[in-house]
C-alpha cells in the first residue's frame, strides 16, 4: 500500500499544481489578449504609432476618403470634450491635423485619458497618428481649456469597400493613484 | 437510519455528539449526505427566489418587486441554483456513490473532503447575508459583467467575491479528492475503461473543475482589485478593456455548464441500463463522447459574445466547433435509445426521470444549436430564448439527473423504499410544469422579450402568465419531493441489497442500508464472464 500513498501524493500535487497554473493562466489571458487584439486590430483598437515608424516620404494617392471625429467623456469625468472639425475629407497617404477641444469644468485639477476607438474595426490598422492627446495623460488645471491635437495619416491600403470612417475618442478620469504612481516614476527618471 | 458514528465520545450530551458528528465526520458517506441536504436547502431558497420572479413577471407592469428586487433575485437565484444546487448537489452524490461504485473503503483524501464541505455553509451564508446589506444583493446577473460589477456594483459585491472565492476552494479541493480517488482506489480489476459511467463522467468532471475554478477565481479577484486597487483590468480609462472580462469569464463559463451536466450523462448511463434490463449500449462510444465534449468546451466560449464585435473568422470558428459538440452529444442519446432498444422497460420514478432528462434535454440542445448560429444568435441574444434554453438543459437536465439518482440510490442509502405512488405523482406533475414554465419562453423570447428585465410589453402577457402558473406549479411538486425524501428516510417497505432487478455494479453487492464502513476489505471485481454476487 504504501506505492499507493506515494501514488496519492504525487497526484495530489500534480492536481494542486494544475489549479495553481490555470489561475497563473487567467492572469495572462490579460497580457494574451491585449497582444492579440494588437496583432488583429480586433474591437478597433489603435495603437501608439511613433514619428519614425511613417515612411519620410509618403506616397499621396488621388483617393479621398471621409473620416468622422467623436467625443465623449466617461461617467463622472467633470470635462467638456468634443472634436473641433467633426468631418474631414482626406486623401490616402496626406498628413492631417485635427484637434479636439477640452475643458476642466470641475473645481480641482483632473488628469484624463482619451481611449480611441476605430470603426469600422479592420480599418484601425491603416489609420496612423503621428501625434496624438491619446498617447499620454492629460492634466487640466481647474477651469483650464485646451486644444488637443491629433496629427494622422491613412495608410494607402485601405481596402477600397472603406468610404467612410469613424475615430472616436472616450475621455475617462484617471484614478489618483495612477497619477501619483506615474508621477514618481517621471521624478525618479 | 440506525447508524451509529464511528468515533463516539461517551459521557457527551446529544447534541454536542450530535454537533462533532457532522461537524468532524470524515466518512464519506456522512459527508455525501451533508452535501445532498445543503444542495436541497438551497435548492428551496433559490427556487422561492424564482418563484418572486415569476409573481413579478405574472402581469406587465411593477407589482410585487422594484427593479433593484427583480434584478437582486435574477442574481442570487442564478448563482445559487449554478454553486449551491446544482454542484453540490452532484458532489454530494459522488461522495456517496464513487467509492461504492470503485471499491473503495472512503475517499482518498477523507480530511480534505471534510474541510471542502464545511467552507460551503459558510461560503453560501455569506453569499445569501448580502440581502439584507445596505445597497442591496449583487445585481448584476450571475455573470458579473464589467462594468456593471466594477463601476456600478453595489457594495456587498466585494462580499460576493469572497464567496465566489470561498466556492471556488470547495469545489477545486473536492474535484482533486474525486481524481485521486479513482485513480489510486479503484478494485483490483476494474480498469479505467471497465469503471462505471458514473465514475468515468465524474473523473471527467473534476478535471474540469480544477482547470476553470481557478480561472473564475482570477476573474474575481481582477474585479475586486478593479474595485479598490485601482488596477484597470477592466476600465477603459487605466487602458483596460470591459471585453477582456468577457473572455475571462466564459473561458471558466463554458466547461461549467458541461461541469453541470456531464455527472448528469453519468446518472443517466447507469439507470437506463438498470430499467431496460440490457447492458449499456456503445460504452466505449459513450466515454470517448464525454471526453470530447468536455475538450470542445474550451474553444467555444466566443458563442456567448457574438455581439460584442467579434471579427467574422473568429465567430465562424466558435459557431463551427459549437455545433460539432452536436456530434458526442448525439452519440450519447443514440446510446441511450439503443440501449432501450428491444429491453424489458419497466418505468419505475428513477427511470421516469432519466427518461424525461433524455428527451428534454434533447430539446434544450436543439435550441442550443439554433443559438450557435451566428446570424441568427443575433436575433436571440439576451432575450428568453436564451432563458428557455438554459432552463430545458439545466432543469430537466442538471435537476431531474439529481432527482432521478435520489430515486434511484435512496434505497440504498435509507434501506428503504421510497413511495413508488407519490414518486410518479412527484415526476408527472414536475414535467407537466417544466414545460408549462419554459416552453412559452421561447416563443417569448423569438418575439423579442428581453431578458433580466422586471417590466415587458404588453403583447408578452398571455405566455407570461402561463409560464408563471407553471413555475408555481413546479415549485409544489419540489415540495412534494422532500415530503418523499423524508417519508423514506423515516421508514417504508425494506430494500433489498440489489433494490433493482436489473442493476449491476459493485454497490448493489452491499447490504441495504449501505453500513457506516464499507469495503474495508476490497470486493471481488467478476471478470466479464462471471455476474455480480448476488444476495
Amino acid at each position: 500500500m504504501t506505492k499507493n500513498r506515494n501514488n496519492q501524493r504525487k497526484h495530489t500535487i500534480l492536481l494542486s499544481g494544475l489549479a495553481v497554473g490555470m489561475l497563473g493562466f487567467a492572469f495572462a489571458l490579460v497580457p494574451l489578449y491585449a497582444i492579440f487584439c494588437e496583432v488583429t486590430g480586433i474591437n478597433g483598437k489603435t495603437y501608439a504609432q511613433e514619428i519614425d515608424d511613417a515612411p519620410a516620404v509618403l506616397q499621396v494617392s488621388e483617393r479621398e476618403v471621409t473620416i468622422q471625429f467623436l467625443g465623449q467623456v466617461g461617467r463622472g469625468m467633470p470635462w467638456e470634450f468634443r472634436p473641433m472639425d467633426t468631418q474631414l475629407k482626406v486623401r490616402l497617404g496626406e498628413i492631417n491635423l485635427t484637434s479636439y477641444y477640452a475643458r476642466n469644468r470641475a473645481t480641482q485639477a483632473v488628469t484624463g485619458q482619451a481611449v480611441p476607438s476605430v470603426s469600422p474595426f479592420y480599418a484601425s490598422n491603416y489609420l496612423h497618428k503621428i501625434e496624438c492627446f491619446c498617447f499620454t495623460q492629460q492634466l487640466l488645471e481647474a477651469g483650464e481649456e485646451q486644444q488637443m491635437s491629433l496629427r494622422f495619416y491613412i495608410d494607402e491600403d485601405l481596402p477600397e469597400e472603406i468610404k467612410t470612417l469613424s475615430l472616436s475618442y472616450a475621455l475617462f478620469e484617471v484614478p489618483e493613484l495612477e497619477v501619483a504612481s506615474l508621477t514618481l516614476t517621471n521624478n525618479l527618471q | 437510519m440506525t447508524v451509529t458514528a464511528g468515533h463516539n465520545i461517551p459521557n457527551r450530551s446529544p447534541l454536542m455528539a450530535f454537533l462533532s458528528r457532522w461537524l468532524l465526520t470524515t466518512n464519506h458517506k456522512e459527508i455525501g449526505t451533508l452535501y445532498m441536504w445543503l444542495s436541497f436547502v438551497l435548492f428551496f431558497i433559490a427556487g422561492a427566489m424564482a418563484m418572486v420572479i415569476r409573481m413579478e413577471l405574472f402581469q406587465p407592469g411593477i407589482q410585487f418587486a422594484e427593479p433593484l428586487l427583480y434584478n437582486q433575485m435574477v442574481t442570487m437565484h442564478g448563482l445559487i441554483m449554478v454553486f449551491g444546487v446544482v454542484m453540490p448537489g452532484f458532489v454530494g452524490l459522488a461522495n456517496w456513490q464513487l467509492p461504492l461504485m470503485i471499491g473503495a473503503p472512503d475517499m482518498a483524501l477523507p480530511r480534505l473532503n471534510n474541510f471542502s464541505f464545511w467552507i460551503l455553509p459558510f461560503a453560501f451564508t455569506l453569499l445569501i447575508s448580502t440581502l439584507f446589506m445596505e445597497g442591496g444583493a449583487p445585481n448584476f446577473g450571475w455573470t458579473f459583467y464589467a462594468p456593471l460589477s466594477t463601476t456600478y456594483g453595489p457594495p456587498s459585491t466585494d462580499v460576493f467575491i469572497f464567496g465566489v472565492h470561498l466556492m471556488g476552494i470547495s469545489s477545486v479541493l473536492g474535484a482533486i479528492n474525486i481524481i485521486v480517488t479513482i485513480f489510486n482506489l479503484r478494485v483490483e480489476g476494474m480498469t479505467l475503461m471497465k469503471m462505471p459511467l458514473f465514475v468515468w463522467t465524474w473523473l471527467i468532471t473534476a478535471f474540469l473543475l480544477v482547470m476553470v475554478m481557478p480561472v473564475l477565481a482570477g476573474a474575481v479577484t481582477m474585479i475586486l482589485t478593479d474595485r479598490h486597487f485601482d488596477t484597470s483590468f477592466f476600465a477603459a480609462a487605466g487602458g483596460g478593456d470591459p471585453v477582456l472580462f468577457q473572455h475571462v469569464f466564459w473561458f471558466f463559463g463554458h466547461p461549467e455548464v458541461y461541469i453541470l451536466i456531464l455527472p448528469g450523462f453519468g446518472i443517466a448511463s447507469q439507470i437506463i441500463p438498470t430499467f431496460a434490463r440490457k447492458k449499456l449500449f456503445g460504452y466505449h462510444s459513450m466515454v470517448y463522447a464525454t471526453a470530447s465534449i468536455a475538450i470542445l468546451s474550451f474553444v467555444v466560449w466566443g458563442h456567448h459574445m457574438f455581439t460584442t464585435g467579434m471579427p467574422l473568422i473568429a465567430e465562424l470558428f466558435v459557431m463551427y466547433a459549437t455545433m460539432l459538440i452536436a456530434v458526442p452529444t448525439g452519440v450519447k442519446v443514440f446510446n441511450w435509445v439503443a440501449t432501450m432498444w428491444r429491453g424489458s422497460i419497466t418505468f419505475e420514478t428513477p427511470m421516469l426521470f432519466a427518461l424525461g432528462f433524455v428527451i428534454l434535454f434533447t430539446i434544450g440542445g436543439f435550441s442550443g444549436l439554433m443559438l450557435a448560429l451566428v446570424p441568427a444568435d443575433f436575433q436571440y441574444h439576451d432575450t428568453f430564448f436564451v432563458v428557455a434554453h438554459f432552463h430545458y438543459v439545466l432543469y430537466p437536465g442538471a435537476i431531474f439527473g439529481i432527482m432521478s439518482a435520489v430515486y434511484y440510490w435512496l434505497p440504498k442509502w435509507t434501506g428503504n423504499m421510497y413511495d413508488e405512488r407519490l414518486g410518479k405523482i412527484h415526476f408527472w406533475t414536475a414535467i407537466i410544469a417544466i414545460n408549462m414554465t419554459f416552453f412559452p419562453m421561447h416563443f417569448l423570447g423569438l418575439a423579442g422579450m428581453p431578458r433580466r428585465i422586471v417590466d415587458y410589453s404588453l403583447q408578452f402577457a398571455d405566455f407570461n402568465m402561463v409560464a408563471s402558473f407553471g413555475a408555481g406549479m413546479l415549485g409544489l411538486t419540489q415540495v412534494l419531493f422532500l415530503y418523499i425524501v423524508i417519508k423514506t428516510i423515516r421508514g417504508g417497505k425494506k430494500a433489498t441489497g440489489r433494490v433493482w432487478e436489473g442493476a449491476e455494479g459493485l454497490e448493489w453487492t452491499l447490504a441495504s442500508p449501505a453500513p457506516l464502513h464499507t469495503f474495508e476489505t476490497p470486493p471481488k471485481f467478476p471478470t466479464p464472464e462471471e455476474d455480480y454476487p448476488r444476495d
